[in-house]
């Protein structure tokens, strides 16, 4: 079953062309990595699908839901973990879960079980009544990927979750987002070809605002001719090896 | 719901700040004591009445709420630069509830900050009465106009500029126009007539009316400060919107 359902979507600032007619389906469940250099459109893609920013032509339905006709439907289903770890400084990691859960609707005792829940999964028990600005920078991006998770959605965004961490928080956080494969649809953006290898089902691969390539972390290897992820996206990407 | 849940989110963003308790709180209450000790120092031949309680009150009532522009423009900076907007912008919350989140928090703070300040001014000789009540009221709608350059100002600059400008040169503003540490009156001219068209002596000015019993002053003054203060909210609102739906979140 097709979540993400992306049909010519483009968005243009006056000349420049940061997205260019995209068209692409996402299936339930899968973790899709979109790649790209910087500037190639895959933050301004996530906007978009998140209804932060409307785009100049085409359309998107997430779970039946247009993007244009229903933003409001389509934000109750999907939620974001931003590039920046985004949570709330002066509060402590259950008050910053407990207010994402009642924003999404969850009375105060559903929040509080969900946060104890949530808290478990991500390994964040000892840091409970912790002030967020407090934690290390690994421990920040658990964060806020749980506070992205409290609201139960459908659709996840993850826009460069591991941007900065150390090896270890890194392999600490793929386990976390392993185990929400096949529950949670994931578009992933990330500039590591690792994290690609360990967490995506398929892979997208954006340059000056285009859908270049797609596949799989092997299909794109054997369309390069190359012998590594890094080289077919160096290649796909219009870069020289 | 959701707004009540924003305002206590922001509500302890902002007391959890030690610096923000100490301006919100104490800055009033020392300016208070130190200005009472220089009109105590002042000899009664020299008709200076500036510094009287019932002159002094009002003014530190109105100054003390200026740092509302500090902590709202600061608070919604931070939250538009850290992404913790772009965050609550991908949820079900609206415009509303974002404005009326950032502000119900500053007429809480603006209304415990005036009753402290006026409070406070008995000891110095303010006559403790009804009319208190309605100057506490008047300060909170008072304060709105400075909500109100916070929210416009957060929504387009980054901290540090929000801190420089609200921080800065709003409070010395502020402060100049309003009467409250120089006479107008005595100056007059040019600088009369600024302060008669800027909203901050009129701020001083209502609240003052309100004190002592004088309603029938208080609407003049009063419709200068709600001008201001609409047209301001206007211009948060449009800034705001626009980073909702814009595209530099």
């Amino acid at each position: 079953m097709n979540t993400i359902i992306i049909r010519g979507l483009t968005k243009k600032y006056g000349s420049i062309v940061a997205v260019d007619d995209l068209n692409l389906t996402v299936e339930q469940g899968e973790l899709f990595a979109l790649l790209g250099v910087n500037g190639a459109g895959k933050s301004t893609t996530i906007k978009m699908l998140s209804c932060l920013i409307k785009p100049t032509s085409g359309d998107a339905s997430l779970l039946g839901d247009s993007i244009i006709s229903n933003p409001c439907l389509v934000k109750k289903k999907i939620n974001i973990s931003p590039q920046e770890t985004a949570v709330a400084e002066n509060l402590s990691v259950l008050e910053n879960l407990e207010l994402i859960a009642g924003i999404y609707g969850q009375d105060s005792k559903t929040a509080k079980k969900k946060a104890r829940e949530i808290v478990e999964k991500f390994g964040l028990e000892k840091e409970l009544n912790k002030k967020s600005k407090h934690l290390s920078g690994g421990m920040q991006r658990r964060l806020s990927i749980a506070m992205a998770l409290i609201s139960d959605p459908q659709i996840l965004f993850l826009d460069e979750p591991t941007l900065g961490l150390d090896v270890l928080a890194r392999r600490e956080l793929w386990t976390s987002i392993k185990e929400l494969k096949g529950k949670v649809t994931i578009i992933l953006t990330t500039h590591y070809m690792d994290e690609v290898e360990n967490l995506s089902d398929r892979v997208g691969i954006m340059a000056k605002g285009e859908l270049t390539a797609m596949g799989t972390v092997a299909e794109l290897i054997m369309q390069t001719g190359t012998s590594k992820l890094e080289d077919a996206f160096v290649v796909l990407s219009g870069g020289v090896l | 719901m959701k707004m009540i849940l924003f305002s206590k989110r922001n509500t302890k963003e902002i007391l959890r700040d030690p610096i923000n308790f100490f301006f919100g709180l104490g800055f009033p209450l020392v300016l208070l004591v130190l200005l009472s000790i220089v009109n105590s120092a002042i000899p009664a031949e020299a008709e200076n009445m500036m510094f009287q309680i019932g002159n002094l009150a009002p003014g530190l009532a109105m100054f003390g709420s200026v740092f509302m522009a500090l902590f709202v423009g600061m608070l919604v900076s931070k939250d538009r630069t850290s992404s913790f907007l772009m965050r609550l912008f991908t949820s079900p919350m609206n415009a509303m509830d974002f404005i009326f989140g950032y502000t119900l928090p500053m007429l809480v703070m603006a209304i415990v900050q005036a009753t402290i300040t006026l409070l406070a001014s008995g000891a110095f000789g303010l006559e403790i009465n009804a009319n208190i009540l309605l100057a506490i009221a008047l300060t909170s709608l008072t304060s709105l106009l400075f909500v109100g350059i916070g929210l416009f100002l957060g929504s387009l600059l980054n901290d540090k500029a929000v801190g420089a400008v609200c921080g800065a040169l709003l409070t010395n503003v502020a402060g100049w126009l309003s009467g409250v540490f120089i006479p107008i009156d005595l100056i007059g001219g040019a600088f009369k007539t600024i302060t008669n068209i800027l909203p901050f002596y009129h701020s001083v000015e209502a609240i003052k009316a309100t004190l002592s019993g004088n309603f029938s002053q208080i609407l003049p003054h009063l419709t200068n400060v709600m001008g201001y203060t609409i047209v301001i909210f206007a211009l948060a609102i449009i800034a705001f919107e626009h980073k909702m739906n814009g595209e530099n979140i």
